[in-house]
């Protein structure tokens, strides 16, 4: 009897590790390949050719493989969504976290939750035919397709993220340090950006961080009202992102030309970016643990 | 009176085909993959070939020139579709092109734009950016907004080659799909852009090419100058199933005419 419990546990537990297992193989497939096939085109263009030239003309003759337009794209679009969507879910976290009645909290969280909700494709959709047009009369430019564009609609997407868990780290700061500010003479506000802001800053660190992986790892949206052109970054003008410039060209490029591996290149600079931004929150996150 | 005897003999033909058997063999697959453009046409051939064989299943999976001719190479489809000539290292890796339709480049405008016609020179020059203003070219005052499609797509190959601008095209958008193209021209009244004819809605103006409409008379004879070829993709030196056999020869068939001419595009033999 007890050996048949016992036989039973260790074939749960295989069940449950070969599940496991299957996350960690997805990982490691994924990783794997995007090397294998991103590292090819590297060598063969040459490293500092393709991460910091100019010009991608992947089609004409004497083919353009440089990817530093999108590379910077990338960070000024992030760099402006975070500024923008920052203070906006960094005051709406301590809104709700400290001030806000308790229903007013429940229609702003479901409201956030639903904002979180929405497909990204949707937010593009509606930025090509309301923000990209409304931003082509408010700046009178020929075409409101630009990085303002990708910006805006990167900082209403970011915010789920920044709100969500800056709302987390505040709840959890013990109330015995609030109540200590309070009985020495501290008034709310004060307390809440004194003491509250300080005890919660790693959480609220590793919500901004969240936010730019969200920003960073957008194509669908940003494809629709960047206007999609290798371009230097200028905030007025059409430019492409690293997530957009693997998207665009993926289904039309012809399959083994060194255009498609340098796509493929593109993935693997993206992964990168995206994996230093993991390990950045992991730091933050594990910080807050020990704090 | 013509069309009639035309009718009985074919109806004739497909009863007697039904009646002996020769009209595909059941439960047989054509897969065919590629050109999102040619959609239209062979999604329509793809129903009337299931509907005249009983338990064939046609599939159509839309992903792009370029992917299409991939797939047909690596077999993971019957037949590939392209938009665009073959390319000679395609044609090397042991890939044959057959020129299926003739698809027409409609030269988009916003319906509040006054131009109604330019020349393909006028065109050419407007992508290269030698004008920039459509006053230049007797319109309004304002600057001309340049929508294109994605390096390598099937129809900015088809415009750019026959506009003779490849790669040298100032664009101020590249977007990825045709409803995008109409989408952002019908909401910039300086935009200009390119669609397939046959895509082209209400809410955009295709202008005239050297006075020529792009209409099914004028691609069919050709005197609308901005076309590209629709074009089936297969092994030079492998047989295709016999469904997939079928499915090919029904698609030069007389029968098939009324239908790629239905789908708006010009058959080609």
């Amino acid at each position: 009897m007890k050996n048949k419990v016992k036989t039973m546990e260790l074939v749960v537990h295989g069940i449950f590790l070969i599940l496991g297992l299957i996350t960690v193989a997805a990982v490691l497939l994924i990783s794997v390949y995007l090397i294998i096939s991103g590292i090819p085109a590297i060598k063969e263009i040459g490293f500092f050719e393709f991460m910091f030239g100019k010009e991608w003309a992947p089609t004409v003759s004497e083919s353009k493989f440089g990817i530093l337009p999108f590379i910077l794209t990338s960070v000024y679009g992030t760099a402006g969504a975070i500024l923008l969507g920052t203070p906006i879910g960094f005051f709406t976290a301590v809104y709700l976290a400290k001030m806000a009645s308790p229903r007013v909290k429940r229609i702003v969280s479901a409201a956030v939750s639903l904002l979180a909700g929405i497909p990204s494709v949707v937010y593009g959709l509606v930025g090509m035919l309301v923000l990209v047009p409304a931003i082509r009369e408010f700046f009178d430019i020929p075409d409101g397709a630009s990085l303002l564009a990708a910006i805006i609609v990167l900082s209403v997407m970011v915010l789920p993220s920044i709100i969500k868990v800056s709302l987390t780290a505040l709840e959890a700061v013990p109330r015995e340090y609030e109540e200590g500010s309070l009985a020495l003479g501290a008034t709310p506000v004060e307390t809440y950006f004194r003491v509250s802001v300080p005890a919660a800053k790693s959480g609220i660190a590793a919500a901004i961080v969240l936010g730019v992986g969200r920003a960073i790892g957008e194509a669908m949206a940003v494809i629709m009202v960047s206007g999609n052109v290798a371009n230097m970054p200028s905030l007025f003008e059409s430019v492409r992102f690293l997530t957009t410039a693997v998207s665009s060209e993926m289904s039309y490029a012809t399959a083994g030309s060194l255009h498609q591996q340098a796509l493929f290149s593109i993935a693997l600079v993206l992964f990168v970016f995206i994996m230093l931004i993991n390990a950045t929150l992991n730091f933050f996150l594990k910080r807050q643990k020990e704090e | 009176m013509k069309k009639k005897i035309l009718s009985i003999v074919t109806a004739t033909l497909m009863l007697a085909c039904v009646l002996t058997g020769c009209g595909g063999k059941e439960g047989g697959t054509v897969a065919t993959d590629g050109s999102t453009s040619m959609e239209k046409v062979i999604g329509a051939l793809g129903e009337a070939f299931e509907g005249e064989n009983d338990g064939v299943t046609f599939t159509y999976n839309p992903t792009g020139s370029g992917t299409g001719i991939t797939a047909v190479a690596e077999g993971r489809c019957d037949i590939g579709l392209s938009s665009r000539a073959l390319k000679d290292e395609e044609v090397q890796k042991g890939l044959t092109g057959t020129i299926l339709a003739y698809d027409g480049i409609a030269v988009i405008v916003n319906p509040e734009n006054p131009i109604a016609d330019l020349d393909v020179e006028t065109i050419a020059k407007i992508y290269t950016g030698e004008i920039t203003n459509w006053s230049e070219v007797g319109g309004n005052d304002g600057e001309i907004v340049l929508i294109g499609r994605e390096a390598n797509s099937g129809t900015r190959d088809g415009f750019e080659s026959i506009t003779g601008t490849e790669d040298v095209c100032k664009y101020r958008q590249e977007l990825t799909s045709t409803g995008d193209v109409i989408t952002t021209v019908a909401n910039n009244p300086n935009a200009i852009g390119y669609a397939s004819v046959a895509s082209v809605k209400d809410t955009v103006k295709a202008i005239s090419v050297n006075g020529v409409a792009p209409t099914d008379e004028t691609i069919k004879d050709g005197t609308y100058q901005i076309q590209r070829p629709f074009v089936l993709v297969t092994k030079t030196d492998a047989e295709l199933s016999e469904t997939a056999q079928e499915f090919y020869d029904f698609c030069f068939s007389e029968d098939a005419k009324s239908i790629i001419e239905s789908a708006g595009v010009v058959p080609a033999n």
